[in-house]
């Protein structure tokens, strides 16, 4: 609901935001441009002594005006034509033109109505509405997203323009609830929606009839400072009934032009005062400074529009056609879909497949709505949900946990739950376990165990559906195919061999930079850009189905390496590890934003052992600017397995790498990495105090292990691993 | 028909005997090119006294912005009641406002004055920009303004 009141909004509301903005943000520069240019009367300065000097230097002065900004106008007549110009209070003469700016007036125009008169103002509230629903709604998002309000800055993680969007957004969303705020107001005030009054007194009737007071002797004017003068107006040469009309920040008076006495007077209304600050918040005439925040505000408005989008057509793409969906009363089979980026459909879109040719009629939904009275026929339900932020609802999942509490009764059909996750975050699968809670709480059968997917496996999905077959009978095959990258052809220039001698054959595999086209370098896409720690995807002959290995090399390396270990009846790594140098794979990059050193000077602590080193080793060999880096490394055996062990022995000799710690696990005294970690628990107390970054990446066994030590190491300090993960300083690669 | 308007606001006004006579009467309003926003104009009438009559034409739609026309708003205590139906949009700088109204022969040559006020947003407001004896002899003779109008005629 928040999301769709975010998306709509803001996709039709696009193109005005960005006009309304970009025009917004340079009108902002004006008051300050004005403030800083205006010279400004001295301290104490009367309007008494101000408008006397302005009359001997202009006799025929008529009216002096003071902007917020302290800048003062004089106008005047000589001999019957007008002039005006700024005038310097000291003085009293003219120093520049007081003619409006062109450029400003038309970019007023195109602010407040598009040149295109009330339509064009009711078309620019309509976007200041707009603006102010999406600041509300994406704020709720954000902090839904990150866990709650006070988490508000929380690091962000996921592909790199919904991370700008949040970025910007949570930094400019008040300026921009605030302006949106102050021109609906200004809206509603020119279309008579809400009242002004203005407080002006009665033209007086009696006046002493007499002329020709000296201005600067006029007592209310003396007692009255510069600056609180908004106008002073002048009677009409040869006008005896005519009077001096003074505004100042307290209200409006006339003053006798014969006595200059006070005749009538004013207060400035309530609504008025308040029509003015709000004028003042939105223009920034009179508060500068805020002007110029706020303008810096909306230029991020533009960014958010073309983030947005992205973000918006990335989870468009990610939703597949499901052919042949089946009506929700005829079908036996229900797969519940909660899905955040799209990529959770393509499985759903994968799994209805294949019971499809099952002869079993099923029916794809998403979770939210759920409603078992509409699945008449339903013999069993399968939930494929992911997980939104710390284990919250993804978005096409909203309102399923709640709907299951108000359930009377859970229905006769089991269920069975996949949660679809990635392991190195912190509550991993949390919303598709908070599900399996729900529906085990109200007694709904089980069709099978509570299973996880961990980062889009196609085996992890084969596997289970494996499962799936058992229960209902029948041999099911799963074969997930996701829409692949571009994939290019890679050569491997050259190899190292580890391993050989434990059954472990291991190899460090490089591959020769693919060429890259113009498009690719501008979009930043292929093989364009990528660092240690994103994935190269392989995708072995007779199977669709790509392998995913850690990068172990920079683009700047002007290499693509990995680190392969032939796993036993692996097809992708006995394929890679079989490669002679010449030979060649087809594979493509993706991004893994999530584990990556980051920039900053903080302490790194690496931690790695066996394939786990690739990425590490990316690492140390782009730290050019020697970055504090702790290796901890696990092996089987020096002699046969210590991956890179020429490059770090150099690295540390260039001050790239600042300590190694290596465990190793056969032998007469066998050590794992966590023994190295708590040997060395007091220098990591240390690094972990100064700032220092946690970056795990190995198997499963060996990362909970570290957890676990990290567990143990950090309890003094008063931390834990989850409170450092969620702090994006503990990361993990696992497999 | 808003001609017509405009002589049931002037006769209502007015309250004279004899103003079943009228004849239409064209203003034509010239601007400087003074290099602002569209100006407001309030056209008005005054008898002998200097007191107001009543009006022709307000041209300028916001009444926000109607106190700006000083010596209207001053005459008329800005009520809107007095431009009902006689209302026009804004004249921008440089441009010619033509509008033709059916006047009661009795406003000629019996010492009215008619009035424009002129303002125009961020600049200086014009009170009293045209004042101009409502003569039969006077007619097709252009007047010049202070600040925002060229020139003004009216014409029978």
């Amino acid at each position: 609901m928040i999301r769709s009141l975010h998306r709509w909004p803001g996709l039709l509301a696009a193109v005005l935001l960005v006009v309304v903005t970009l025009s917004g943000a340079a009108l902002s520069v004006f008051p300050a441009a004005e403030r800083l240019s205006a010279p400004q009367a001295e301290a104490g300065l009367s309007v008494a002594v101000l408008a006397a000097r302005i009359q001997s230097v202009y006799p025929g002065v008529e009216q002096i005006k003071q902007s917020p900004s302290g800048k003062i106008t004089a106008y005047w007549f000589v001999d019957g034509t007008p002039g005006s110009a700024v005038i310097d209070p000291a003085t009293g003469e003219g120093v520049g033109s007081a003619d409006p700016n062109p450029v400003e007036r038309w970019l007023t125009n195109l602010h407040r109505s598009l040149f295109l008169g009330d339509g064009g103002r009711i078309a620019m509230a309509v976007g200041a509405a707009a603006m102010l629903v999406l600041a509300v709604s994406g704020a709720l998002l954000v902090a839904r997203r990150a866990g709650g309000w006070r988490r508000w800055f929380a690091p962000l993680r996921g592909p790199l323009s919904g991370r700008l969007h949040v970025e910007i957004a949570r930094v400019a969303v008040v300026g921009l609830a605030l302006s949106a705020m102050t021109a609906l107001w200004m809206s509603a005030v020119t279309f008579e929606l809400l009242p002004v009054t203005e407080s002006m007194p009665a033209f007086p009737a009696d006046v002493s009839g007499e002329t020709g007071v000296a201005v600067g002797t006029i007592e209310p004017l003396l007692q009255t400072p510069v600056e609180d003068l908004r106008a002073l107006n002048f009677p009409y040469p040869g006008d005896a009934t005519d009077v001096f009309t003074l505004k100042t920040d307290q209200g409006t008076g006339y003053l006798d032009q014969g006595t200059g006495a006070v005749l009538d007077w004013a207060d400035l209304a309530g609504s008025e005062r308040l029509f003015e600050t709000i004028y003042m918040l939105h223009t920034g005439q009179g508060a500068a400074l805020l002007g110029l925040v706020l303008g810096f505000m909306a230029l991020g408005v533009p960014v958010l529009g073309v983030t947005g989008t992205l973000v918006w057509l990335a989870g468009r793409r990610g939703r597949p056609r499901i052919p042949g969906n089946q009506a929700a009363a005829r079908a036996d089979t229900i797969l519940l879909v909660g899905s955040e980026g799209g990529s959770t459909w393509g499985f759903a879109a994968t799994l209805h497949k294949a019971l499809s040719a099952r002869g079993h009629s099923v029916h794809v939904a998403p979770m939210t709505g759920f409603d078992p009275a509409r699945f008449a026929k339903a013999q069993q339900f399968v939930v494929l949900a992911a997980t939104y932020g710390d284990g919250d609802a993804p978005s096409s999942a909203t309102g399923f946990l709640e709907r299951i509490a108000a359930l009377k009764s859970a229905p006769d059909a089991p269920l069975a739950v996949l949660g679809f996750g990635d392991r190195s975050y912190p509550d991993y699968c949390g919303f598709a376990q908070q599900v399996e809670t729900a529906a085990k709480a109200k007694g709904w059968r089980m069709l099978l165990p509570f299973d996880t997917i961990d980062r889009q496996s196609p085996q992890d999905f084969a596997r289970w559906g494996r499962l799936l077959g058992q229960v209902l009978g029948f041999d099911l095959e799963l074969t997930h195919e996701p829409v692949l990258p571009k994939v290019e052809t890679l050569t491997l220039v050259s190899r190292r061999d580890y391993g050989a001698e434990m059954q472990a054959p291991t190899a460090i595999l490089r591959f020769a930079l693919p060429k890259v086209t113009v498009w690719q370098r501008l979009t930043g896409q292929g093989f364009a850009r990528f660092a240690a720690g994103d994935l190269l995807g392989i995708v072995p002959k007779g199977s669709a189905i790509p392998r995913l290995y850690s990068l172990a090399s920079d683009r700047r390396d002007g290499f693509v390496e990995i680190v392969v270990k032939r796993q036993p009846s692996g097809l992708c790594s006995a394929q890679l590890t079989q490669l002679a140098p010449g030979d060649t794979a087809t594979g493509f990059v993706r991004p893994n934003p999530g584990f990556k050193p980051g920039k900053g000077r903080a302490p790194l602590i690496l931690i790695g052992a066996g394939t786990g080193i690739g990425p590490l080793a990316g690492f140390i060999r782009s730290n050019k600017r020697q970055r504090a880096i702790h290796l901890f490394f696990g092996m089987r055996h020096p002699q046969n397995d210590f991956l890179y062990g020429e490059d770090l022995a150099a690295w540390q000799q260039d001050g790239q790498l600042t300590k190694l710690d290596t465990a190793i696990s056969r032998g007469n005294k066998p050590n794992y990495v966590q023994d190295a970690l708590r040997a060395e628990h007091a220098e990591i107390t240390r690094l972990i105090r100064n700032g220092a970054r946690v970056m795990v990446c190995g198997g499963r066994g060996m990362a909970s292990g570290v957890a676990e030590a990290f567990t143990d190491i950090l309890a003094p300090m008063g931390l834990t691993t989850l409170k450092l993960k969620t702090e994006g300083r503990y990361v993990e690669d696992v497999y | 028909m808003k001609s017509l308007l405009a002589t049931l606001a002037l006769t209502t006004a007015l309250t004279m005997p004899g103003l079943a006579m009228a004849r239409p009467v064209t203003l034509t309003t010239t601007l400087n090119s003074y290099g602002g926003d569209g100006a407001y104009l309030a056209f008005y009438v005054t008898d002998t006294a200097g007191d107001y009559v009543g009006s022709l034409w307000m041209a300028g739609g916001k009444s926000k912005y109607y106190k700006h026309l000083t010596d209207w708003d001053r005459a008329t205590g800005g009520s809107t009641a007095e431009i009902n139906g006689i209302t026009g949009a804004s004249v921008g700088s440089g441009r010619t406002l033509e509008i033709t109204l059916d006047l009661a022969d009795a406003l000629f040559d019996a010492g009215y004055t008619l009035h424009i006020d002129a303002a125009v947003e961020d600049m200086r407001d014009s009170p009293n920009e045209v004042a101009v004896p409502l003569t039969t002899a006077g007619a097709g003779t252009p007047v010049n303004g202070r600040r925002y109008v060229a020139n003004f005629t009216y014409d029978m």
